[in-house]
Protein backbone atom coordinates (compact mmCIF):
# COMPACT_ATOMS: atom_id res chain seq x y z
CA UNK A 1 0.00 0.00 0.00
CA UNK A 2 2.83 2.33 0.85
CA UNK A 3 4.22 1.74 -2.64
CA UNK A 4 1.04 3.21 -4.07
CA UNK A 5 1.27 6.36 -1.95
CA UNK A 6 4.89 6.82 -2.92
CA UNK A 7 3.94 6.41 -6.55
CA UNK A 8 1.18 8.98 -6.17
CA UNK A 9 3.67 11.43 -4.73
CA UNK A 10 6.05 10.67 -7.56
CA UNK A 11 3.29 11.21 -10.12
CA UNK A 12 2.49 14.63 -8.66
CA UNK A 13 6.17 15.47 -8.66
CA UNK A 14 6.56 14.47 -12.31
CA UNK A 15 3.58 16.63 -13.22
CA UNK A 16 4.33 19.79 -11.26
CA UNK A 17 7.99 19.81 -12.31
CA UNK A 18 6.98 19.30 -15.96
CA UNK A 19 9.43 16.42 -16.19
CA UNK A 20 10.70 16.63 -19.77
CA UNK A 21 10.53 12.93 -20.59
CA UNK A 22 7.09 12.48 -19.07
CA UNK A 23 5.75 15.54 -20.90
CA UNK A 24 7.20 14.29 -24.15
CA UNK A 25 5.78 10.79 -23.75
CA UNK A 26 2.38 12.19 -22.71
CA UNK A 27 2.32 14.59 -25.65
CA UNK A 28 3.21 11.81 -28.02
CA UNK A 29 0.58 9.47 -26.57
CA UNK A 30 -2.03 12.18 -26.98
CA UNK A 31 -0.92 13.20 -30.46
CA UNK A 32 -0.90 9.64 -31.77
CA UNK A 33 -4.21 8.68 -30.16
CA UNK A 34 -5.88 11.95 -31.22
CA UNK A 35 -4.68 11.59 -34.81
CA UNK A 36 -5.78 7.99 -35.11
CA UNK A 37 -9.07 8.75 -33.37
CA UNK A 38 -9.82 11.69 -35.72
CA UNK A 39 -9.00 9.65 -38.82
CA UNK A 40 -11.15 6.79 -37.52
CA UNK A 41 -14.03 9.17 -36.82
CA UNK A 42 -13.82 10.49 -40.39
CA UNK A 43 -14.10 6.91 -41.62
CA UNK A 44 -16.65 5.59 -39.14
CA UNK A 45 -19.30 8.31 -38.99
CA UNK A 46 -20.08 8.25 -42.74
CA UNK A 47 -19.52 4.50 -43.05
CA UNK A 48 -21.66 3.81 -39.98
CA UNK A 49 -24.49 5.94 -41.40
CA UNK A 50 -24.19 4.19 -44.74
CA UNK A 51 -24.45 0.76 -43.14
CA UNK A 52 -27.28 1.87 -40.87
CA UNK A 53 -29.41 3.27 -43.69
CA UNK A 54 -28.72 0.50 -46.18
CA UNK A 55 -30.62 -2.71 -46.37
CA UNK A 56 -28.65 -5.64 -47.67
CA UNK A 57 -28.24 -9.37 -47.21
CA UNK A 58 -25.84 -10.29 -44.45
CA UNK A 59 -26.19 -7.01 -42.60
CA UNK A 60 -26.72 -8.81 -39.32
CA UNK A 61 -23.69 -11.00 -39.97
CA UNK A 62 -21.62 -7.90 -40.75
CA UNK A 63 -22.70 -6.30 -37.48
CA UNK A 64 -21.78 -9.48 -35.62
CA UNK A 65 -18.35 -9.50 -37.21
CA UNK A 66 -17.81 -5.85 -36.32
CA UNK A 67 -18.77 -6.57 -32.72
CA UNK A 68 -16.41 -9.52 -32.57
CA UNK A 69 -13.54 -7.19 -33.40
CA UNK A 70 -14.34 -4.75 -30.57
CA UNK A 71 -11.92 -6.51 -28.30
CA UNK A 72 -9.35 -7.81 -30.75
CA UNK A 73 -6.01 -8.01 -28.94
CA UNK A 74 -3.68 -5.14 -29.71
CA UNK A 75 -0.77 -7.52 -30.21
CA UNK A 76 -2.69 -9.30 -32.97
CA UNK A 77 -3.15 -6.02 -34.85
CA UNK A 78 0.45 -5.14 -34.01
CA UNK A 79 1.73 -8.34 -35.54
CA UNK A 80 -0.33 -7.83 -38.67
CA UNK A 81 0.86 -4.25 -39.10
CA UNK A 82 4.43 -5.38 -38.41
CA UNK A 83 4.31 -8.00 -41.15
CA UNK A 84 2.83 -5.47 -43.59
CA UNK A 85 5.21 -2.59 -42.89
CA UNK A 86 8.42 -4.42 -42.01
CA UNK A 87 11.19 -3.63 -44.50
CA UNK A 88 10.78 -7.00 -46.17
CA UNK A 89 6.98 -6.82 -46.06
CA UNK A 90 4.64 -5.69 -48.86
CA UNK A 91 4.54 -2.08 -47.62
CA UNK A 92 8.16 -2.02 -46.45
CA UNK A 93 9.05 0.44 -49.19
CA UNK A 94 7.21 3.18 -47.31
CA UNK A 95 9.89 2.96 -44.64
CA UNK A 96 7.44 3.49 -41.81
CA UNK A 97 8.55 0.84 -39.32
CA UNK A 98 9.33 2.24 -35.86
CA UNK A 99 7.73 5.63 -36.57
CA UNK A 100 4.68 7.32 -35.02
CA UNK A 101 2.98 7.11 -38.44
CA UNK A 102 2.80 3.32 -38.41
CA UNK A 103 1.48 3.45 -34.83
CA UNK A 104 -1.34 5.70 -36.05
CA UNK A 105 -2.13 3.29 -38.88
CA UNK A 106 -2.26 0.41 -36.44
CA UNK A 107 -4.51 2.30 -34.05
CA UNK A 108 -6.90 3.23 -36.85
CA UNK A 109 -7.27 -0.47 -37.67
CA UNK A 110 -7.62 -1.25 -33.97
CA UNK A 111 -10.28 1.36 -33.20
CA UNK A 112 -12.35 1.19 -36.39
CA UNK A 113 -14.56 -1.80 -35.45
CA UNK A 114 -15.34 -0.34 -32.02
CA UNK A 115 -16.19 3.13 -33.27
CA UNK A 116 -18.09 1.80 -36.27
CA UNK A 117 -20.17 -0.59 -34.20
CA UNK A 118 -20.98 2.00 -31.55
CA UNK A 119 -21.88 4.56 -34.22
CA UNK A 120 -24.34 2.11 -35.76
CA UNK A 121 -25.81 1.36 -32.32
CA UNK A 122 -26.10 5.09 -31.69
CA UNK A 123 -28.04 5.56 -34.92
CA UNK A 124 -30.24 2.58 -34.07
CA UNK A 125 -31.20 4.35 -30.89
CA UNK A 126 -32.76 7.26 -32.76
CA UNK A 127 -36.52 7.14 -33.14
CA UNK A 128 -37.29 5.98 -36.69
CA UNK A 129 -40.10 8.54 -36.88
CA UNK A 130 -37.55 11.33 -36.96
CA UNK A 131 -35.89 10.03 -40.12
CA UNK A 132 -39.24 9.23 -41.71
CA UNK A 133 -40.60 12.67 -40.92
CA UNK A 134 -37.52 14.28 -42.42
CA UNK A 135 -37.95 12.26 -45.61
CA UNK A 136 -41.66 13.00 -45.82
CA UNK A 137 -40.87 16.69 -45.50
CA UNK A 138 -38.70 16.37 -48.59
CA UNK A 139 -35.23 15.75 -47.13
CA UNK A 140 -32.79 13.86 -49.32
CA UNK A 141 -31.26 10.65 -47.98
CA UNK A 142 -28.09 12.55 -47.12
CA UNK A 143 -30.01 15.23 -45.25
CA UNK A 144 -32.02 12.60 -43.40
CA UNK A 145 -28.78 10.90 -42.37
CA UNK A 146 -27.37 14.19 -41.07
CA UNK A 147 -30.55 14.82 -39.06
CA UNK A 148 -30.39 11.33 -37.57
CA UNK A 149 -26.72 11.74 -36.70
CA UNK A 150 -27.56 15.03 -35.04
CA UNK A 151 -30.14 13.34 -32.84
CA UNK A 152 -27.66 10.60 -31.97
CA UNK A 153 -24.85 13.02 -31.19
CA UNK A 154 -24.41 12.08 -27.53
CA UNK A 155 -24.12 8.40 -28.27
CA UNK A 156 -21.89 9.13 -31.26
CA UNK A 157 -19.61 11.21 -29.10
CA UNK A 158 -19.47 8.30 -26.68
CA UNK A 159 -18.34 6.12 -29.57
CA UNK A 160 -15.57 8.60 -30.34
CA UNK A 161 -14.51 8.79 -26.67
CA UNK A 162 -14.43 5.00 -26.41
CA UNK A 163 -12.28 4.87 -29.52
CA UNK A 164 -9.91 7.46 -28.16
CA UNK A 165 -9.61 5.64 -24.84
CA UNK A 166 -8.79 2.36 -26.53
CA UNK A 167 -6.11 4.04 -28.66
CA UNK A 168 -4.68 6.05 -25.78
CA UNK A 169 -4.44 3.10 -23.41
CA UNK A 170 -3.12 0.41 -25.75
CA UNK A 171 0.43 -0.83 -25.40
CA UNK A 172 0.91 -4.03 -27.41
CA UNK A 173 0.72 -2.36 -30.78
CA UNK A 174 2.83 0.61 -29.76
CA UNK A 175 5.60 -1.68 -28.51
CA UNK A 176 5.54 -3.94 -31.50
CA UNK A 177 5.50 -1.48 -34.39
CA UNK A 178 6.75 1.63 -32.59
CA UNK A 179 9.71 -0.01 -30.92
CA UNK A 180 9.55 2.20 -27.81
CA UNK A 181 12.38 4.41 -29.08
CA UNK A 182 13.29 7.16 -26.67
CA UNK A 183 12.63 10.54 -28.24
CA UNK A 184 10.83 9.08 -31.23
CA UNK A 185 8.14 6.50 -30.45
CA UNK A 186 8.02 6.25 -26.66
CA UNK A 187 4.51 6.78 -25.33
CA UNK A 188 3.20 6.72 -21.78
CA UNK A 189 2.11 3.10 -22.03
CA UNK A 190 5.37 1.82 -23.53
CA UNK A 191 7.29 3.79 -20.91
CA UNK A 192 5.27 2.04 -18.19
CA UNK A 193 6.07 -1.30 -19.75
CA UNK A 194 9.77 -0.43 -19.95
CA UNK A 195 10.05 0.88 -16.39
CA UNK A 196 8.32 -2.25 -15.13
CA UNK A 197 10.76 -4.46 -16.98
CA UNK A 198 13.61 -2.38 -15.57
CA UNK A 199 12.25 -2.93 -12.09
CA UNK A 200 11.48 0.71 -11.36
CA UNK A 201 8.02 -0.14 -10.08
CA UNK A 202 7.50 3.22 -8.41
CA UNK A 203 8.16 5.20 -11.59
CA UNK A 204 6.02 2.77 -13.59
CA UNK A 205 3.14 3.23 -11.15
CA UNK A 206 3.60 7.00 -11.22
CA UNK A 207 3.43 7.00 -15.02
CA UNK A 208 0.29 4.90 -14.78
CA UNK A 209 -1.26 7.52 -12.52
CA UNK A 210 -0.26 10.28 -14.97
CA UNK A 211 -1.95 8.28 -17.74
CA UNK A 212 -5.14 7.95 -15.72
CA UNK A 213 -5.12 11.66 -14.84
CA UNK A 214 -4.79 12.69 -18.48
CA UNK A 215 -7.55 10.27 -19.51
CA UNK A 216 -9.71 11.72 -16.74
CA UNK A 217 -9.14 15.31 -17.88
CA UNK A 218 -10.01 14.44 -21.47
CA UNK A 219 -13.08 12.51 -20.46
CA UNK A 220 -14.30 15.36 -18.22
CA UNK A 221 -13.75 17.90 -21.00
CA UNK A 222 -15.60 15.84 -23.57
CA UNK A 223 -18.41 15.14 -21.13
CA UNK A 224 -18.85 18.85 -20.55
CA UNK A 225 -19.13 19.27 -24.29
CA UNK A 226 -21.64 16.47 -24.39
CA UNK A 227 -23.84 18.16 -21.81
CA UNK A 228 -24.01 21.50 -23.57
CA UNK B 1 -26.22 24.23 -34.92
CA UNK B 2 -25.40 22.89 -31.50
CA UNK B 3 -23.82 19.86 -33.03
CA UNK B 4 -21.60 22.03 -35.17
CA UNK B 5 -20.40 23.92 -32.12
CA UNK B 6 -19.64 20.67 -30.35
CA UNK B 7 -17.91 19.24 -33.37
CA UNK B 8 -15.80 22.32 -33.95
CA UNK B 9 -14.85 22.37 -30.28
CA UNK B 10 -13.81 18.73 -30.43
CA UNK B 11 -11.84 19.32 -33.60
CA UNK B 12 -10.22 22.34 -32.01
CA UNK B 13 -9.29 20.35 -28.93
CA UNK B 14 -7.91 17.46 -30.94
CA UNK B 15 -5.93 19.86 -33.11
CA UNK B 16 -4.55 21.55 -30.02
CA UNK B 17 -3.50 18.26 -28.48
CA UNK B 18 -2.02 17.19 -31.77
CA UNK B 19 0.03 20.37 -32.10
CA UNK B 20 1.17 20.06 -28.51
CA UNK B 21 2.25 16.52 -29.23
CA UNK B 22 4.03 17.38 -32.45
CA UNK B 23 5.98 20.25 -30.93
CA UNK B 24 7.12 17.99 -28.12
CA UNK B 25 7.89 15.38 -30.71
CA UNK B 26 10.95 17.28 -31.89
CA UNK B 27 12.13 14.58 -34.24
CA UNK B 28 10.17 14.69 -37.44
CA UNK B 29 10.80 12.14 -40.13
CA UNK B 30 14.51 12.21 -40.83
CA UNK B 31 16.33 11.24 -43.97
CA UNK B 32 17.66 7.69 -43.78
CA UNK B 33 21.30 8.80 -43.74
CA UNK B 34 20.61 10.86 -40.61
CA UNK B 35 19.15 7.95 -38.72
CA UNK B 36 20.58 4.69 -37.50
CA UNK B 37 18.51 2.01 -35.83
CA UNK B 38 19.97 -0.58 -33.53
CA UNK B 39 18.12 -3.44 -31.86
CA UNK B 40 19.73 -4.37 -28.58
CA UNK B 41 19.32 -7.15 -26.09
CA UNK B 42 17.35 -6.04 -23.04
CA UNK B 43 20.21 -6.41 -20.55
CA UNK B 44 22.30 -3.78 -22.35
CA UNK B 45 19.26 -1.52 -22.44
CA UNK B 46 17.88 -2.03 -18.95
CA UNK B 47 21.27 -1.28 -17.38
CA UNK B 48 21.05 1.96 -19.41
CA UNK B 49 24.41 1.36 -21.10
CA UNK B 50 22.86 2.47 -24.40
CA UNK B 51 21.32 5.51 -22.78
CA UNK B 52 24.83 6.41 -21.65
CA UNK B 53 26.54 5.84 -25.00
CA UNK B 54 23.81 7.14 -27.31
CA UNK B 55 24.35 10.92 -26.87
CA UNK B 56 28.11 10.53 -27.36
CA UNK B 57 27.65 8.67 -30.61
CA UNK B 58 24.99 11.07 -31.83
CA UNK B 59 27.23 14.04 -31.19
CA UNK B 60 30.33 12.53 -32.73
CA UNK B 61 28.63 11.47 -35.96
CA UNK B 62 25.76 13.96 -36.13
CA UNK B 63 23.17 11.22 -36.42
CA UNK B 64 19.92 10.23 -34.73
CA UNK B 65 20.43 6.85 -33.06
CA UNK B 66 17.26 4.88 -32.38
CA UNK B 67 17.76 2.16 -29.82
CA UNK B 68 15.13 -0.57 -29.78
CA UNK B 69 15.19 -2.86 -26.78
CA UNK B 70 14.38 -6.43 -27.76
CA UNK B 71 15.33 -9.93 -26.77
CA UNK B 72 18.02 -11.59 -28.88
CA UNK B 73 15.42 -13.66 -30.75
CA UNK B 74 13.38 -10.73 -32.03
CA UNK B 75 16.49 -8.54 -32.49
CA UNK B 76 17.87 -11.13 -34.92
CA UNK B 77 14.50 -11.16 -36.69
CA UNK B 78 14.48 -7.36 -37.01
CA UNK B 79 17.97 -7.59 -38.47
CA UNK B 80 16.99 -10.28 -40.98
CA UNK B 81 14.05 -8.23 -42.15
CA UNK B 82 16.18 -5.13 -42.54
CA UNK B 83 14.12 -3.21 -39.99
CA UNK B 84 17.25 -2.22 -38.08
CA UNK B 85 20.78 -1.43 -39.27
CA UNK B 86 22.73 -2.94 -36.40
CA UNK B 87 22.09 -5.54 -33.71
CA UNK B 88 23.75 -5.92 -30.31
CA UNK B 89 23.00 -9.38 -28.92
CA UNK B 90 24.39 -12.24 -26.87
CA UNK B 91 23.96 -15.69 -28.34
CA UNK B 92 27.11 -16.80 -30.12
CA UNK B 93 25.80 -19.82 -32.00
CA UNK B 94 22.84 -17.93 -33.41
CA UNK B 95 25.00 -14.93 -34.26
CA UNK B 96 27.37 -17.14 -36.23
CA UNK B 97 24.45 -18.55 -38.23
CA UNK B 98 23.15 -15.02 -38.77
CA UNK B 99 26.47 -13.90 -40.25
CA UNK B 100 26.86 -17.13 -42.21
CA UNK B 101 23.45 -16.62 -43.81
CA UNK B 102 24.69 -13.25 -44.98
CA UNK B 103 22.48 -11.00 -42.85
CA UNK B 104 25.37 -9.56 -40.89
CA UNK B 105 28.76 -8.29 -42.03
CA UNK B 106 30.82 -9.60 -39.13
CA UNK B 107 30.27 -10.66 -35.53
CA UNK B 108 32.30 -8.40 -33.28
CA UNK B 109 32.40 -9.21 -29.55
CA UNK B 110 32.74 -5.99 -27.58
CA UNK B 111 32.11 -6.84 -23.93
CA UNK B 112 31.38 -9.77 -21.66
CA UNK B 113 30.36 -10.73 -18.17
CA UNK B 114 28.99 -13.84 -16.54
CA UNK B 115 25.60 -15.37 -16.07
CA UNK B 116 24.72 -16.64 -12.66
CA UNK B 117 22.17 -19.00 -11.21
CA UNK B 118 20.23 -17.26 -8.47
CA UNK B 119 17.78 -18.72 -6.01
CA UNK B 120 16.34 -18.44 -2.51
CA UNK B 121 18.76 -18.04 0.37
CA UNK B 122 17.60 -21.38 1.85
CA UNK B 123 18.76 -23.20 -1.34
CA UNK B 124 16.21 -26.07 -1.09
CA UNK B 125 17.94 -28.13 -3.81
CA UNK B 126 21.33 -27.75 -2.16
CA UNK B 127 23.20 -26.67 -5.27
CA UNK B 128 25.17 -23.76 -3.89
CA UNK B 129 28.69 -23.48 -5.28
CA UNK B 130 28.36 -26.44 -7.64
CA UNK B 131 29.44 -26.35 -11.29
CA UNK B 132 26.51 -25.05 -13.39
CA UNK B 133 25.98 -28.36 -15.22
CA UNK B 134 25.97 -30.34 -11.98
CA UNK B 135 23.66 -27.84 -10.36
CA UNK B 136 21.17 -28.25 -13.21
CA UNK B 137 21.53 -32.01 -13.00
CA UNK B 138 20.76 -32.01 -9.29
CA UNK B 139 17.80 -29.68 -9.80
CA UNK B 140 16.40 -32.09 -12.36
CA UNK B 141 17.13 -35.26 -10.38
CA UNK B 142 15.87 -34.18 -6.98
CA UNK B 143 13.00 -32.03 -8.16
CA UNK B 144 13.27 -30.21 -4.86
CA UNK B 145 13.38 -26.73 -6.31
CA UNK B 146 11.43 -24.69 -8.82
CA UNK B 147 13.28 -23.37 -11.85
CA UNK B 148 11.85 -20.37 -13.69
CA UNK B 149 12.99 -20.26 -17.31
CA UNK B 150 12.79 -17.21 -19.57
CA UNK B 151 11.19 -19.45 -22.18
CA UNK B 152 11.30 -16.65 -24.73
CA UNK B 153 14.16 -17.56 -27.09
CA UNK B 154 16.28 -14.77 -25.69
CA UNK B 155 20.05 -14.93 -25.35
CA UNK B 156 19.68 -15.94 -21.71
CA UNK B 157 17.24 -18.68 -22.68
CA UNK B 158 19.73 -19.94 -25.30
CA UNK B 159 22.38 -20.08 -22.61
CA UNK B 160 20.07 -22.05 -20.34
CA UNK B 161 19.43 -24.55 -23.12
CA UNK B 162 23.14 -24.94 -23.74
CA UNK B 163 23.72 -25.66 -20.06
CA UNK B 164 21.04 -28.36 -20.16
CA UNK B 165 22.68 -29.78 -23.27
CA UNK B 166 26.08 -29.70 -21.64
CA UNK B 167 24.64 -31.46 -18.59
CA UNK B 168 23.48 -34.23 -20.94
CA UNK B 169 19.77 -33.53 -21.31
CA UNK B 170 17.50 -32.94 -24.27
CA UNK B 171 15.71 -29.66 -23.73
CA UNK B 172 12.34 -31.17 -24.69
CA UNK B 173 12.75 -33.67 -21.85
CA UNK B 174 13.26 -30.85 -19.39
CA UNK B 175 10.21 -28.93 -20.58
CA UNK B 176 7.79 -31.75 -19.97
CA UNK B 177 8.80 -33.06 -16.60
CA UNK B 178 6.38 -31.32 -14.34
CA UNK B 179 5.58 -28.31 -12.25
CA UNK B 180 9.14 -27.68 -11.07
CA UNK B 181 10.09 -26.26 -14.49
CA UNK B 182 8.25 -23.01 -15.18
CA UNK B 183 8.46 -21.23 -18.53
CA UNK B 184 7.77 -17.62 -17.68
CA UNK B 185 7.83 -16.17 -21.18
CA UNK B 186 8.94 -12.83 -19.78
CA UNK B 187 11.90 -10.48 -19.92
CA UNK B 188 14.78 -10.92 -17.47
CA UNK B 189 13.53 -8.49 -14.84
CA UNK B 190 9.98 -9.87 -14.62
CA UNK B 191 11.43 -13.41 -14.64
CA UNK B 192 13.55 -12.55 -11.60
CA UNK B 193 10.52 -11.13 -9.81
CA UNK B 194 8.55 -14.25 -10.67
CA UNK B 195 11.32 -16.53 -9.40
CA UNK B 196 11.46 -14.46 -6.23
CA UNK B 197 7.71 -14.77 -5.70
CA UNK B 198 7.87 -18.53 -6.26
CA UNK B 199 11.08 -18.89 -4.25
CA UNK B 200 12.61 -20.63 -7.23
CA UNK B 201 15.88 -20.62 -9.12
CA UNK B 202 16.62 -18.89 -12.40
CA UNK B 203 19.50 -18.07 -14.72
CA UNK B 204 20.22 -14.36 -15.06
CA UNK B 205 22.78 -11.98 -16.44
CA UNK B 206 24.74 -10.01 -13.88
CA UNK B 207 23.53 -6.55 -14.92
CA UNK B 208 19.82 -7.24 -14.62
CA UNK B 209 20.34 -9.12 -11.36
CA UNK B 210 22.13 -6.14 -9.84
CA UNK B 211 19.53 -3.64 -10.96
CA UNK B 212 16.75 -5.82 -9.49
CA UNK B 213 18.53 -6.79 -6.32
CA UNK B 214 16.54 -4.44 -4.13
CA UNK B 215 13.19 -5.72 -5.39
CA UNK B 216 13.53 -9.40 -4.62
CA UNK B 217 14.61 -12.13 -2.24
CA UNK B 218 17.11 -14.04 -4.37
CA UNK B 219 20.83 -14.53 -3.88
CA UNK B 220 23.61 -15.85 -6.16
CA UNK B 221 23.76 -19.64 -5.89
CA UNK B 222 26.14 -20.59 -8.70
CA UNK B 223 28.40 -17.98 -10.20
CA UNK B 224 31.44 -19.87 -11.44
CA UNK B 225 31.91 -22.00 -14.51
CA UNK B 226 33.20 -21.50 -18.03
CA UNK B 227 29.79 -22.10 -19.51
CA UNK B 228 28.42 -19.03 -17.73
CA UNK B 229 30.45 -16.70 -19.93
CA UNK B 230 28.16 -14.10 -21.50
CA UNK B 231 29.56 -12.36 -24.57
CA UNK B 232 27.89 -9.34 -26.11
CA UNK B 233 28.51 -8.79 -29.81
CA UNK B 234 27.65 -6.07 -32.25
CA UNK B 235 26.80 -6.96 -35.85
CA UNK B 236 26.27 -4.47 -38.67
CA UNK B 237 23.61 -5.46 -41.18
CA UNK B 238 24.72 -6.50 -44.63
CA UNK B 239 23.65 -3.93 -47.26
CA UNK B 240 23.87 -6.61 -49.95
CA UNK B 241 20.97 -8.37 -48.22
CA UNK B 242 18.90 -5.30 -47.46
CA UNK B 243 19.54 -2.20 -49.54
CA UNK B 244 17.96 0.05 -46.91
CA UNK B 245 20.70 -0.60 -44.39
CA UNK B 246 22.73 2.47 -43.60
CA UNK B 247 26.02 0.60 -44.00
CA UNK B 248 28.39 3.50 -43.52
CA UNK B 249 26.81 4.70 -40.29
CA UNK B 250 26.43 1.11 -39.07
CA UNK B 251 30.18 0.65 -39.49
CA UNK B 252 30.70 3.93 -37.64
CA UNK B 253 28.76 2.54 -34.69
CA UNK B 254 30.79 -0.67 -34.68
CA UNK B 255 34.03 1.36 -34.79
CA UNK B 256 32.73 3.64 -32.06
CA UNK B 257 31.80 0.77 -29.71
CA UNK B 258 35.17 -0.95 -30.18
CA UNK B 259 37.25 2.24 -29.94
CA UNK B 260 39.70 2.45 -27.02
CA UNK B 261 37.95 5.42 -25.48
CA UNK B 262 34.45 3.87 -25.47
CA UNK B 263 35.76 0.45 -24.42
CA UNK B 264 37.22 2.09 -21.34
CA UNK B 265 33.91 3.80 -20.59
CA UNK B 266 32.08 0.47 -20.97
CA UNK B 267 34.52 -1.12 -18.51
CA UNK B 268 33.89 1.61 -15.97
CA UNK B 269 30.15 1.72 -16.54
CA UNK B 270 28.04 1.22 -13.45
CA UNK B 271 31.02 0.48 -11.20
CA UNK B 272 30.29 3.43 -8.97
CA UNK B 273 26.57 2.72 -8.77
CA UNK B 274 26.55 -1.06 -8.40
CA UNK B 275 29.86 -1.40 -6.61
CA UNK B 276 31.11 -3.85 -9.21
CA UNK B 277 31.98 -4.07 -12.87
CA UNK B 278 28.98 -4.80 -15.11
CA UNK B 279 30.78 -5.26 -18.41
CA UNK B 280 34.33 -6.28 -19.16
CA UNK B 281 35.44 -4.77 -22.48
CA UNK B 282 37.02 -7.08 -25.06
CA UNK B 283 37.34 -4.83 -28.13
CA UNK B 284 36.64 -7.19 -30.99
CA UNK B 285 38.29 -10.29 -29.54
CA UNK B 286 36.58 -13.40 -28.30
CA UNK B 287 37.22 -13.47 -24.55
CA UNK B 288 39.03 -16.55 -23.29
CA UNK B 289 36.98 -18.17 -20.56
Amino acid sequence: MEELWQALGKAVELLVTFDAEVMEASGRSLAIAATSCSITAFICLPLGSLIHFSRFRGKRLLLNIIQTFYGIPTVAIGLMVFVLFSSSGPLGGLDLMFTPAVMVIGQVILVTPLMLGLTISALNGVDKAITETAVSLGASRFQAAIITLKHARYAVLTAVIMGFSRAFAEVGLALMVGGNIKGATRTLTTAISLETSKGDIELALALGIVLILIALIISLTLNRLQQR
Amino acid sequence: MQKNTILSLICGLLLFILLAGCSSNGTGPLKPQDRLQVATTTSLYDTDLWGYLEPMFEEEYDVELDVISAGTGIALEYGKRGDVDVIAVHSKSRELIYVEEGYGVERIPFAYNYFLIVGPESDPAGIKGMAPENAFKKLFDTGSGTFVSRGDDSGTHSKEKSIWASAGYEYEDIQNTGDWYVEGGKGMGPTLLMASEMQGYTLTDMGTFLSYKGEMALVPIVDEGDILLNVYSIIAGNPEKNSKINAEMAQNLVNFITSDEIQELIGDYGVEYYGMQLFIPCAGNEPAS
